[in-house]
């Protein structure tokens, strides 16, 4: 939710959080791509967008931490030639996928999928969030009552030492 | 005021406690990468255990060809170690010297060119030497891609049935043949 406030525009909840949802959705549809050539695009549109769409799942694997769309490495290169090969002849982005998985295994995936191996890794931000509200909670539980009131005598004397020397 | 005591026996002891659980897990990982049981450089070997992707690439010219048939039926005599290699790739540099005592020792080495000029394939086999029986041409970097090769040099076993049974990326050298690839050799005998 505060992330979302954060990010809208207009007022009042449901319509900054469609703005918000607006926004996130404008940035995540419009990756920077590194096409080396525009040539290597297709010239049917909607199959280019699938391919992108599709390229940008798959990593390079020679720079592991961009996608093939992103990367402008020769493997890239062709694995991108590769995916609008694919999806010319009509294949589903599934196929595409499991075909570069049966190749190069899940790592290539940037969204890997939920395995036994993963696990942790897809349980972390419920660990973070366990651990934190638990850490939060006991801190919360811990803190020392406040003290109590100042008594007449009490308030008698700090008005005594807080009066001004003139 | 025991409770108190307690609570900070634990607050030193946990951390201690963790930290000698990770020293004895790292280790474990250590002792294993020395025996050759886990590299944590690997991306995971999706061909190993599986059949020979299939592939007939040309020749550099003047030699012949081969293709996925042919190593096949040559590693029904002998494992084959398929190796992928490149003019202009500096670990297959260093690599060169051990294909060669590989293959002096008697051990039957493929070579596939990965997006090379045949000129260029010619010229860093006549300077580095020629430890391939054969070799054969994959100019455009598809039957790598079949293989799941991600870069040059990247070497894989195959045994008698046509299975790759074995996968190194990277250059090979005397620990890794001394270890991982000797035990793959010795489980296919």
């Amino acid at each position: 939710m505060r992330l979302f406030r954060l990010a809208s525009f207009g007022q009042g909840g449901r319509a900054s959080l469609a703005a918000g949802g607006l926004f996130f959705l404008v940035l995540a549809a419009s990756p920077a791509h590194a096409l080396d050539d525009p040539k290597e695009m297709l010239p049917n549109p909607q199959q280019e967008a699938r391919a992108e769409a599709v390229g940008s799942l798959l990593r390079c694997l020679q720079c592991q931490n961009e996608s093939i769309e992103d990367s402008s490495a020769p493997l890239a290169h062709d694995l991108r030639q590769i995916v609008r090969e694919q999806v010319r002849e009509g294949k589903t982005n599934r196929q595409i996928i499991d075909w570069m998985v049966a190749r190069y295994g899940n790592f290539v995936r940037l969204r890997p999928p939920l395995t036994a191996t993963t696990a942790l890794l897809w349980a972390t931000p419920f660990l973070g969030l366990i651990v934190g509200g638990g850490a939060a909670f006991l801190a919360r539980r811990r803190r020392p009552a406040p003290p109590p009131p100042l008594t007449e005598a009490e308030r008698a004397r700090l008005e005594a030492l807080t009066r001004p020397t003139s | 005021m025991t409770t108190d005591v307690n609570r900070r026996r634990l607050l030193l002891l946990a951390p201690l406690g963790l930290v000698a659980l990770g020293g004895a897990a790292f280790y474990a990982m250590l002792e294993r990468m020395e025996q050759g049981t886990f590299d944590p450089h690997a991306i995971g070997d999706p061909r190993v255990g599986k059949p020979l992707p299939k592939f007939d690439l040309p020749g550099v010219a003047p030699a012949q060809g081969f293709s996925s048939t042919d190593v096949q039926q040559a590693a029904a005599q002998q494992p084959v170690l398929l190796n992928f290699f490149a003019s202009w790739c500096i670990p297959c540099v260093q690599e060169a010297a051990v294909l060669a005592t590989l293959s002096q020792i008697g051990l039957s080495v493929w070579g596939i060119a990965y997006e090379d000029k045949a000129s260029a394939t010619n010229q860093f086999l006549n300077r580095y030497g020629n430890p391939y029986a054969r070799i054969a041409d994959d100019s455009h970097g598809r039957t790598a891609i079949d293989f799941g090769v991600y870069g040059v040099p990247e070497s894989f076993l195959v045994d008698s049935k046509g299975i790759v049974r074995w996968h190194m990326a990277g250059p090979l050298n005397d620990d890794v043949v001394r270890g991982p690839l000797q035990n793959a050799l010795k489980s296919l005998a």
